[in-house]
């Protein structure tokens, strides 16, 4: 009970072992190498008392950082990108390349540091289907500034960003972040053409009117690592590509867009239609009409604009100027907080996970969604304060509050779902700002809710 | 759970019925006892408050003074309808008291207010008072924190300062309690130059000195040229650490003063750089240990984390509950 109350504040469960384990003094601290042998020579039997006898040895953060080392959970704060950034930087090498040759390599990297120290020869990341690092784009912020003439526009789907890539005689598809989840989408997998390719696009599962469907449709099959026939036959997916940066063998993310964009067009033409499609290019004339398509979307799958310079080529990672992305703007609804519950990570310890409701026909208050973040540090401290003054009953680590709170929050989009009593699921949703000011029976209906999903 | 009649409990507090005295009440009210002049604790408003004669010098400093202020000393007793209460040292600020009260049926309670046991040179230290109910706070009661010796603490402190010549050591410190305790915690490790001030610590800093605390000798930041500061400790209330005030400030290294700071993310949330220890509140130990050696036949628990705390009095057949008193802001530590 004191364990799960203690973690339950604290939000990480090696930060609360390493402060609820009783100090023992005297004894030297372990070296990492020694710490790092020890574990890896522990079995399943002996790994308790191996990892008991390190954390006596050592202070609260010591004892920290070996859980975190020894649970796979050590993190330091820096993504993988900037230890490659730092990695070029340090011998001196171009990024692009060390990102090519790192997803083709294990840790440690012995054979990449070998070359980069110029002890070995460039190591090989091997002939098969590679994962190639995506080119990212940044939020549009002056959208007046766009030179219209220098830029093709498309939509942005609400998918998921995945590379289709066959090469010498495997196929594969990656996630955004360079994982294999080709396991997961057997029948994209399947579709793919036997003459090498590498495919950059948005993966959607396809609705029973040939258009997307929506993202939640997507989360079922992202949620099976093994989909079975049934669900492979009620949501079947498709990759509608947008970019093309490998055929035949031959590197293309040198070429500009407008080039990639005309060997794309003629590649997916020769491709599986019902499993690869085209993601189409806008015609938006004036910044009025980039404004109008922006705002109004033709499809509820979209989620805005993304904006491609003619002349870039693909480079990898989020370089500024020449991708852009300009999300539509999101749904607002007022609601009112319902339960709290304390919050994980940088969150932690405060009442941050909130669940709020709307009215419902027979004016009783049902949940519609919970919201994590959108608040500024300020109000949170103040929503964790509000909770704690305005608790009516607690379930464990939930408090349900006074229903008083109005809340507004943000969200991109609404589906029916099982899960909540209003028959409602928010895409997304978020605090946006809070509503001391507005009386509870004046937020919104469950009914006026429902009504944005046809949008 | 029994309650003696002559009290009453509620999410504003507690109350003495027949004299309608209320303690620590978050609202302005009539009679008021008042533990320490933490503003959850010393509301402004009231028209008659009992505290000690600092207490009320404190509340008067911040624009909180009642309309009539009663000093009471340590220990002296006084009547209020059939209650006698008196106040002991609490050890948590310069005029912290617990409240004892006696009823007309014999009973003691005492009123713990905000404690800590471990030793603080800016005021009197905790002095245990056996009772039949202990009414005591909760704020560390989790085993996750145990505050380490302050000393260690402040020797971080001055060796980060040592290390960094070159900038500025910003400390974020409650101006009431912790900025004077780590004042005096740092003239006790040998640091003898001056200490500099943000506006906000002044007033209270001359407050703590003029009732005798010896804090050596104290500058305010404001009309210091930045290079004069390369090398100083400053003291700044916690909400001017991420505010424009600090750009005075040459390349500041951003310290905070907390229990709180045992906790990772919560000194993430405060963006310091060196999270010291620090508290003057008991630590988990120090609550537990207070409830077994004064052996109460219950304890109500006023705010923090109550239920950790229930838990632990009910695992060693002590009758507890939490009082889910409103208005008490724990953060301030």
């Amino acid at each position: 009970m004191l364990f799960r109350l203690s973690y339950d504040y604290v939000g990480d469960l090696a930060e609360t072992a390493s402060l609820l384990w009783q100090e023992s003094r005297g004894a030297s601290s372990p070296t990492l190498a020694e710490a790092v042998g020890a574990l890896r020579s522990a079995t399943r039997a002996s790994a308790p008392a191996v990892v008991a006898g390190l954390l006596d040895r050592l202070d609260t953060s010591g004892r920290f950082a070996l859980l975190k080392l020894a649970t796979g959970a050590l993190r330091v704060g820096a993504g993988a990108r900037l230890a490659r950034v730092a990695f070029a930087e340090r011998f001196g090498l171009d990024v692009t390349e060390v990102e090519e040759l790192w997803h083709g390599l294990s840790p440690p990297y012995a054979a990449l540091f070998a070359w980069a120290e110029g002890r070995g020869p460039r190591p090989d990341p091997g002939a098969g289907a590679l994962f190639r690092p995506f080119m990212l784009a940044h939020p549009l912020e002056a959208p007046e500034a766009i030179d219209l003439a220098a830029h093709a526009f498309e939509w942005k789907w609400d998918g998921i960003r995945a590379q289709a890539v066959t090469a010498a005689g495997e196929r594969r598809l990656f996630s955004r972040d360079g994982n294999d989840i080709s396991a997961t989408f057997p029948d994209l997998v399947a579709a793919l053409p036997a003459a090498p390719l590498a495919l950059d696009g948005e993966l959607l599962v396809r609705g029973p009117d040939g258009q997307p469907a929506s993202f939640n449709a997507l989360q079922q099959r992202l949620n099976r690592k093994a989909p079975d026939a049934r669900l492979l036959r009620e949501a079947p997916v498709f990759l509608r590509a947008y970019d093309l940066l490998a055929e035949d063998g031959e590197d293309l993310r040198q070429l500009p867009f407008h080039a990639r964009r005309a060997r794309l067009e003629s590649a997916v033409a020769r491709l599986d239609p019902a499993r690869f499609d085209l993601s189409p290019l806008v015609d938006l004339v004036d910044h009025a009409a980039l404004a109008a398509a922006r705002a109004c979307p033709p499809h509820p799958s979209i989620e805005g604009l993304m904006l491609k310079r003619l002349d870039s080529p693909y480079v990898a990672g989020r370089v500024t100027g020449l991708w852009w992305k300009w999300k539509k703007a999101p749904f607002t609804i007022d609601c009112v907080l319902m339960y709290a519950q304390r919050g994980h990570g940088k969150r932690s310890s405060f009442y941050s996970d909130f669940t709020f409701g709307a009215w419902g026909r027979d004016g009783a208050l049902l949940p519609v969604g919970k919201a994590y973040f959108g608040f500024t540090d300020e109000e949170l401290k103040w929503l964790d304060k509000w909770v704690r003054d305005h608790t009516v009953a607690r379930f464990g680590p939930v408090r349900e509050v006074e229903k008083a709170l109005v809340i507004e929050v943000a969200f991109e989009g609404v589906s029916t779902s099982s899960r909540h009593k209003s028959g409602l699921a928010l895409r997304f949703p978020r605090i946006a700002r809070i509503r001391a000011d507005k009386p509870a029976n004046e937020a919104d209906t469950v009914e006026a809710i429902a009504a944005l999903m046809a949008r | 759970m029994h309650a003696p009649d002559w009290i009453e409990i509620g999410p504003r507090g507690l109350r003495l019925k027949a004299a309608d005295v209320w303690i620590d009440p978050p609202r302005p009210v009539a009679r008021a006892l008042i533990t320490h002049g933490h503003a959850d604790h010393a509301r402004a408003g009231h028209a008659e408050a009992w505290a000690t004669a600092q207490t009320l010098a404190i509340m008067a400093a911040r624009g909180q003074a009642p309309v009539q202020p009663h000093p009471l000393r340590h220990g002296e007793r006084h009547d209020f309808a059939g209650v006698t209460v008196s106040l002991h040292p609490a050890g948590h600020i310069l005029g912290a008291a617990q409240i004892r009260l006696e009823g007309p049926d014999g009973t003691v309670i005492v009123v713990t207010g905000d404690y800590k046991r471990a030793p603080d040179p800016t005021c009197a230290a905790f002095e245990p008072v056996p009772c039949d109910i202990l009414v005591t706070e909760a704020t560390f009661a989790l085993p996750v924190f145990r505050h380490p010796p302050p000393e260690a603490e402040v020797a971080r402190l001055l060796a980060a300062r040592a290390a960094n010549p070159d900038r500025a050591i910003l400390v974020g410190a409650y101006a009431l309690g912790k900025a004077q305790r780590l004042v005096a915690l740092m003239r006790a490790a040998g640091y003898q130059a001056p200490i500099f001030l943000h506006g906000a610590m002044e007033r209270l800093m001359a407050l703590y000195s003029a009732h005798g605390v010896a804090l050596g000798e104290l500058s305010s930041v404001s009309g210091q040229p930045k290079a004069q500061l390369a090398g100083a400790i400053v003291l700044a209330p916690p909400s001017a650490l991420a505010d424009r005030w600090s750009r005075r400030l040459p390349d500041p290294v951003t310290a905070m003063a907390s229990g709180w700071m045992r906790i990772r993310a919560r000194a993430r949330q405060r963006g310091a750089e060196l999270p010291l220890i620090i508290s003057d509140h008991a630590d988990w130990d120090e609550l537990t240990a207070t409830i077994i050696e004064l052996r109460p036949r219950e304890v109500w628990v006023t705010h923090g984390r109550d239920d950790a705390l229930v838990h632990w009095c009910e695992t060693r057949q002590i009758r507890a509950r939490a009082l889910h008193l409103v208005g008490r802001d724990d953060e301030d530590d």
